[in-house]
């Protein structure tokens, strides 16, 4: 807190409006949802999530702002990188939940016990029915546009470090432009589908386990915009970096879920069965 | 409380200290708060209110157990729901179900959580590492402000439809097994208690990365891992199953709103999907849950008996390290509660082996503090009596966990009283009594004032006897076969359900002095001064003044090898 004594490094923060706010507008984000699955009216919902992405703006802006002032001190930027290290653990814990549903069928498939859900698949992973997408097309496609993404990011951080602004620029510009283009396929292979998100437990899942990492590309390609936003601002030196530094950790994160999702779900899931075109 | 609260602002602007000058006052302290302490503060009587709730809703599940038959639970939904006769039955029988969901739920989420994790955690951990406050204050904050919009969800799923027309309320259990919690509750009900319990597992895992990176990386000069206070050990193991358990809860809970609203498969049979998947993610989250409720009070023990046998705890590595174990064990036996879900024999062979194992590291701990205790000279003040209160309840739960343990013992015992009296000697006796010793013992520091020794003696007392009053019957009703989560029962459970009802009136009466003694001590304003408790209590939060400057530590302590922990 400005205008304390203190013999340390910690940053003292201070009183801020921003997480009452937060609870205030997730509140009205739950009740949104719960309004707008109930029919009732999906108004809610919208507030709510204005709510949450205007809170979300001023708290990170100051947060900029106090990093900017000096706040962040070297030990601080530790607290930073243990709290960033922690969420991306805890985000690899809900994707391990929804592998956990896609192996209960993949490997539970023939349960005797289960002869109502046999019934229904057949026996067989994938269940009876579901068409698969051929792996080594658009789904193989989508995995060199990530990995090449990941490369760029990597680029831009030697840049940064080297102190190339260009470079930086150009790498960022890059990754952002190729996640969104792997935002497009996996639209495009989402309604070439021969499965439905409803009404199958193959569907449920791989829905469910690609969606979610759609959505955590998302976070990841608006994040690396926010970088290319603040480089452009002239954010970031070769020393003080932890934002971007953040975001490329995030990006590698979603890069690995998506190669275990390509590997187990795509490619695993798909031997030996017929392939929809 | 509010006059606790009160007091605690009274009494800390009283002080003198540099740092006041720029405290924040009014509403503004509490609602944008960025003060471990404060936060700690609100999270208690968050907990107190919540328990309070929870508490008078098992109340009236006793008084309907307390004889055959149904005794007030058609009459309380005919008030509610103004419905007579035969609905008024029906809506009565549901309601006895949701008000023990819904027990469950906020005793878990919204008391022992908030008292442990939540108040003392925040408060303390800070204070025994040597830190001026958590690496994260906002987090903190929010981490707090997140769980009274996730209770107002709960409660409010009681007032919406949720088996049918006339079904108030979610009423399948804590653990919300499909398909009683899809298609048995298609109501808008359960996607409040889905939403509630989304939010409350964000503040969990904000706060749970909070306080593993402050005690990672905010600890004094000179405090290694290896000094730091048991308490602070058993916060930090304690967060990382916070933090890798409950996301696994949300994948499961979200694949229950989408079964629900928008037809995925997940749960299933019909469909291909699988109903004993969702009670696989439940407790591969449930099962460290229960330690999550335990640990923190196995922190709190550790001191208050080293504090009043006046000895260093006995084997202190062996007991940082037992809750390492049995926080990484705990994540590795969840099926056990799923013995009769059609397990093949070899996984319930393993997971009667793997359960078993956890009895290994829990009896270091047991047997550690008795030796603490063994040739210290011991004052038997209130903390201390709480703390060998806990001792003896949990050993008996942990017992009768081994018992449950097995897979054979528990076909007969699955779902029955038998079950319903362990998991209470372990939690509403085990963390119930190590949140009530914490109280007693670190009152004085955080409010300053010294509460009356005869009336914590008192509540304790009566709550002891209550409490076993409750639930030792159970063991016997469960035994002889009385299955739990039903409103009525065969007469020949009629006695042993009497001796618990009351109990619970006993239980009530101690609830009671506790209220009076906190108020009697905001009121008589007793200074405590910096160590009430003499030279057993050694850790940092003892060398500080009661209550702590709003921001201590501004120099950092430095500890030389010779501190103890």
């Amino acid at each position: 807190m400005a205008g304390i004594a203190k013999n340390h490094d910690y940053h003292m923060v201070e009183p801020s409006p921003w997480p009452f706010v937060m609870s205030v507008a997730v509140l009205v984000l739950a009740i949104g949802i719960i309004s707008w699955m109930h029919h009732w009216t999906p108004f809610v919902f919208f507030i709510g999530l204005a709510g949450v992405l205007y809170t979300m703006y001023a708290w990170w802006s100051d947060v900029i702002k106090e990093a900017n002032g000096g706040d962040h001190t070297p030990v601080v930027q530790m607290h930073h990188r243990y709290g960033m290290m922690l969420f991306i653990a805890s985000e690899v814990m809900v994707f391990f939940g929804f592998f956990w549903a896609y192996f209960d069928g993949f490997f539970r498939l023939d349960d005797v016990e289960q002869y109502a859900r046999v019934a229904a698949t057949g026996g067989i992973w994938p269940p009876t029915g579901v068409e698969l997408f051929d792996p080594f097309h658009l789904p193989l496609f989508n995995t060199l546009l990530l990995l090449t993404s990941g490369t760029t990011v990597t680029w831009a951080h030697h840049a940064l470090l080297e102190g190339d602004r260009e470079g930086l620029k150009w790498g960022l510009i890059l990754t952002v432009l190729l996640g969104a283009v792997f935002t497009c396929v996996q639209a495009i292979e989402y309604m070439e589908a021969g499965f439905s998100f409803a009404g199958n437990m193959y569907g449920a899942t791989f829905f469910m386990a690609t969606g979610l990492h759609g959505f955590h590309v998302l976070i990841g390609t608006i994040f690396l915009l926010v970088c290319l936003l603040r480089a452009m601002r002239g954010d970031f030196t070769p020393e003080r970096h932890i934002g971007f530094e953040f975001a490329a950790w995030y990006w590698h994160f979603v890069d690995v879920v998506w190669l275990f999702l390509f590997a187990s779900i795509y490619v695993w899931g798909s031997w030996g069965v017929a392939i929809h075109h | 409380m509010a006059d606790t609260t009160a007091h605690l602002e009274a009494h800390a602007t009283g002080h003198d200290h540099a740092a006041h000058a720029h405290e924040p006052t009014g509403w503004r302290r509490w609602v944008y708060s960025t003060n471990h302490k404060d936060i700690g503060v609100m999270y208690l009587i968050f907990a107190i209110v919540a328990g309070v709730v929870g508490g008078i809703l098992s109340g009236f599940m006793r008084m309907e157990l307390q004889e055959p038959g149904i005794q007030i639970f058609h009459g309380l939904a005919s008030m509610a729901y103004g419905v007579e006769g035969g609905e008024a039955l029906d809506a009565g029988k549901h309601m006895y179900n949701v008000f023990t969901s819904a027990h469950a739920l906020i005793m878990i989420f919204f008391a022992v959580m908030p008292a442990t994790m939540g108040g003392f955690a925040n408060y303390f951990a800070p204070l025994m590492i040597g830190a001026p406050d958590t690496a994260f204050p906002r987090i903190n904050n929010i981490a707090f402000w997140l769980l009274p919009p996730s209770f107002l969800l709960l409660i409010a799923s009681m007032f919406f439809e949720g088996a049918g027309p006339g079904a108030l309320g979610f009423g399948g259990g804590w653990t919300a097994y499909p398909p009683l919690s899809t298609t048995g509750h298609p109501g808008p009900a359960m996607d409040f208690v889905i939403l509630s319990l989304h939010i409350a597992g964000i503040s969990s895992i904000l706060g749970s990365i909070n306080l593993i990176t402050t005690i990672f990386n905010m600890r004094a000069p000179g405090m290694t891992l290896h000094k730091m206070p048991l308490f602070a050990w058993s916060v930090l193991v304690t967060a990382f199953l916070l933090l890798l358990s409950l996301p696994v809860l949300a994948g499961g809970i979200t694949m229950l709103l989408t079964d629900r609203n928008f037809g995925t498969a997940f749960f299933r049979p019909a469909e291909g999907g699988d109903p004993v998947l969702f009670q696989h993610l439940f407790w591969f989250f449930g099962h460290p849950e229960v330690y999550i409720m335990i640990l923190p009070g196995f922190g709190m023990v550790s001191h208050i008996v080293s504090t009043f046998s006046r000895k260093p705890i006995f084997g202190y590595m062996a007991m940082a390290y037992a809750m390492v174990a049995i926080g990484f064990v705990g994540f590795v036996v969840w099926a056990h509660h799923m013995y009769t879900t059609g397990l093949s024999l070899d996984v319930q062979r393993y997971f009667v082996a793997a359960t078993m194992v956890i009895a290994v590291p829990t009896g270091i701990k047991i047997f550690s503090w008795i030796a603490t205790m063994w040739g210290g000279s011991i004052t038997f003040k209130s903390p201390m009596l709480w703390a060998i209160g806990f001792i003896f309840l949990f050993t008996v739960g942990g017992v009768t966990g081994v018992v449950l343990a097995n897979a054979g013992a528990d076909r007969a015992l699955h779902d029955t009283y038998y079950v319903v009296a362990h998991f209470h000697y372990v939690l509403s006796l085990g963390a119930v009594f190590s949140i009530f010793a914490g109280w007693y013992y670190w009152y004085p520091k955080m409010f300053g004032y010294m509460y009356n020794e005869f009336l914590a003696q008192a509540h304790f007392w009566i709550m002891f006897v209550g409490v076993n009053l409750i639930f030792f019957p159970q063991h016997f009703l469960g035994l002889a076969g009385m299955p739990r989560r039903y409103i009525d029962y065969p007469d020949a459970f009629g006695m042993f359900n009497r001796v618990s009802s009351i109990g619970y009136y006993i239980t009530f009466v101690a609830m009671v002095i506790f209220f009076y003694a906190t108020w009697e001590a905001a009121r008589k304003k007793r200074p405590a001064g910096d160590n009430p408790w003499g030279e057993g209590a050694t850790t940092l939060e003892w060398t500080l003044s009661s209550p702590p400057p709003f921001h201590q530590f501004t120099t950092l302590p430095r500890i030389d090898s010779t501190n103890a922990h």
